[in-house]
């Protein structure tokens, strides 16, 4: 018996319109049978020692062709009973439409769901803020130990990379800032490209993008796999309060932790800055020093570190909000965490657009 | 006395410090709906999980079909797979694919067998395991936790196995849909020739399904008989299993349904 299922066997031919099969008609000899074998009126099955689900199959739709089958023993015939009595009976499917009015109907839907996408997220926000205003009026219902856990998983833990990044960032732009500048003899305003770009602009942009990269991604993972697990539910029924319990401390602890990190990106962004002018421009680590202190306004500074809280709150409640909105298939967390870390950078980058048309505006 | 087509002997698993089973032997025989049952954390799971080659025992050997499960590699291996189908406790469908898909996956091992048919195929195991058409294009997400362990039976049985595991088949149905399943099982196992391994709790599965039962306690399969063989076995934790409230409301229920 164990042999015949490792090698299924099937011989078949057809006589004066006849089809006699003899072996193992099963799924893998299928497709075993002769050319005239679809034009057979009666099948032979008197040497069939194996029938499958699939050579029932077979045979049973041959039957409502017209075929006669001969040579069935009992348990083969009833076998065939199942499978005709389980022949799934095709409905008809709901109507599609098709044409304009499909097209017209897909925009509708897409408008829509991008608009209520933006209302989910400024509700989502307005939650935010209430949580805040509830732990200030019952600081005791404030989970203090999960902000500061969360505190060092997106702060403490991003330091490293961070840094790297801002550090090599001021190595680029000192290089060739150089290289331009030295061409009118202006070496020494690479002092000030590397100050304002570094402290204005990229510092806190490069680590909003990192952090939306590692912490919004995580945010919607945690949250995510919570909500498959119907851990979301269950804290609902035990009375604590998901935004209390979830997204307080996680956007709290960004929004605390990001301006510190641009902080730090600031000076590892002047450091590998004031490096590579030494190296290129023999411009001396004191020099630097000078320069930056006596040239370079502290509102620099400053513009840039205002960003770091907002940047930080776009952050988290894009990536809580998507890590809120999966379903419980596997394949949702994927497309929410991804689609959590787009939009999160996306957004980051038109906020510090606008912040950079309004500080223009009003002259900082 | 029927060929065996499970030979589990000696078995010997352990975690860390923890030790799950120690000499274990069981049989399944051909045609037999076996009935595997025991408590919580005896390890009625990871025997499976053994014989499927999931997990690998720290001594003894599984054979199934004849064969080594431990020793088979590559194509020798796909070619015993194919001839077992497992039913997970949850049904274990993949969530990104819906149900004719799901089906379609084992089917998809067979050489030269073109869509529309392999469709077909999938669709007749879809309504063989009890569910209505419109479940073919349903996605596991969609589906009730009843659904998805008959959408998982018509993966399982997508390639007509000899051998089918059946993790908790019944637990999470309705008692209506624990006993259609039941009869499912019982009337598949008639037509397709199966042999069933079956992990339960459920004693009306029990009554109306299996043929043996295996008792897992103390690390080993501490008896193995007929329904009636358990209710005169005389240790405790079988005693107690087999005639507390539950089992007696069973019995009686089993009693019944015979008259």
């Amino acid at each position: 018996m164990a042999s015949q299922s490792i090698e299924p066997e099937l011989t078949a031919s057809v006589t004066d319109g006849a089809l006699r099969l003899r072996g193992d008609f099963i799924i893998w000899t299928l497709d075993r049978l002769p050319a005239g074998a679809a034009d057979a009126k009666v099948i032979d099955l008197t040497d069939v020692a194996r029938l499958d689900t699939a050579g029932a199959a077979y045979l049973t739709g041959r039957e409502r062709d017209g075929v006669t089958l001969q040579g069935l023993n009992e348990a083969q015939a009833g076998f065939l009973d199942t499978v005709r009595k389980s022949r799934p009976q095709p409905e008809p499917a709901p109507a599609e439409q098709t044409g304009w009015r499909a097209i017209c109907e897909n925009t509708g839907r897409r408008v829509f769901s991008s608009l209520s996408f933006l209302r989910e997220l400024a509700e989502f926000l307005g939650r935010f803020l209430a949580a805040i205003l509830r732990s200030i009026r019952h600081p005791r219902d404030f989970r203090f130990t999960s902000l500061v856990y969360h505190c060092q998983e997106t702060g403490l833990r991003a330091v490293p990379i961070v840094a790297l990044m801002s550090f090599l960032i001021g190595v680029v732009l000192a290089f060739q800032g150089a290289s331009q500048l030295q061409r009118f003899g202006a070496e020494i305003f690479v002092v000030d490209l590397i100050a304002i770009a570094v402290l204005r602009e990229l510092g806190i942009l490069l680590t909003a993008i990192i952090v939306a990269g590692r912490t919004a991604s995580a945010l919607t993972a945690s949250i995510g796999s919570m909500k498959m697990n119907e851990e979301i539910d269950a804290m609902r029924t035990l009375g604590l309060d998901p935004d209390m319990v979830l997204v307080l401390p996680r956007v709290l602890a960004l929004i605390i932790t990001l301006p510190i990190l641009g902080l730090i990106a600031d000076v590892a962004g002047l450091a590998g800055g004031a490096l590579m002018s030494w190296i290129e421009l023999g411009i001396s680590p004191s020099m630097f020093k000078y320069r930056l202190i006596a040239d370079t306004n502290v509102d620099h500074v400053i513009v840039g570190l205002s960003k770091a809280p907002v940047f930080a709150l776009i952050i988290g409640i894009i990536g809580c909000h998507a890590g809120m909105k999966v379903g419980n298939d596997a394949e949702s967390l994927g497309a929410q965490t991804s689609s959590a870390v787009v939009n999160a950078i996306f957004s980051v980058i038109v906020a510090d657009a606008l912040f950079s048309i309004f500080f223009a505006e009003i002259g900082i | 006395m029927t060929e065996n087509v499970i030979e589990v002997r000696g078995i010997r698993n352990q975690f860390g410090r923890h030790i799950v089973h120690d000499g274990l032997d069981l049989d399944l025989r051909r045609g037999e709906i076996l009935g595997v049952v025991g408590g919580s954390g005896t390890g009625k799971s990871v025997l499976l999980r053994t014989i499927v080659g999931l997990n690998r025992p720290v001594s003894g050997t599984v054979q199934v079909l004849g064969q080594d499960v431990s020793k088979l590699s590559g194509p020798a291996r796909e070619a015993l797979e194919r001839r077992w189908g497992v039913l997970f406790q949850n049904g274990a469908l993949f969530s990104s694919l819906n149900v004719r898909e799901n089906v379609e996956v084992p089917l998809r091992a067979v050489p030269d067998l073109p869509p529309d048919t392999r469709a077909a195929l999938a669709e007749l195991k879809v309504s063989m395991a009890g569910l209505p058409w419109i479940a073919n294009d349903k996605f596991p997400s969609d589906l009730s936790g009843g659904m998805k362990k008959r959408a998982g039976l018509a993966r399982a049985l997508a390639l007509d196995p000899e051998i089918v595991f059946l993790d908790e088949p019944t637990a999470g149905l309705d008692p209506i849909g624990a006993d259609a399943f039941d009869r499912l099982i019982l009337e598949l196992r008639d037509s397709l020739n199966l042999s069933v391994f079956m992990v339960t709790h459920d004693l009306d599965t029990l009554h109306t399904c299996c043929d043996r039962i295996a008792v897992l306690a103390e690390k080993r399969v501490l008896t193995t008989g007929t329904m009636a063989e358990m209710l005169k076995v005389d240790h405790p934790w079988v005693h107690e299993y087999f005639h507390g409230p539950r089992a007696r409301a069973a019995t009686a229920s089993d009693r019944g349904g015979k008259e």
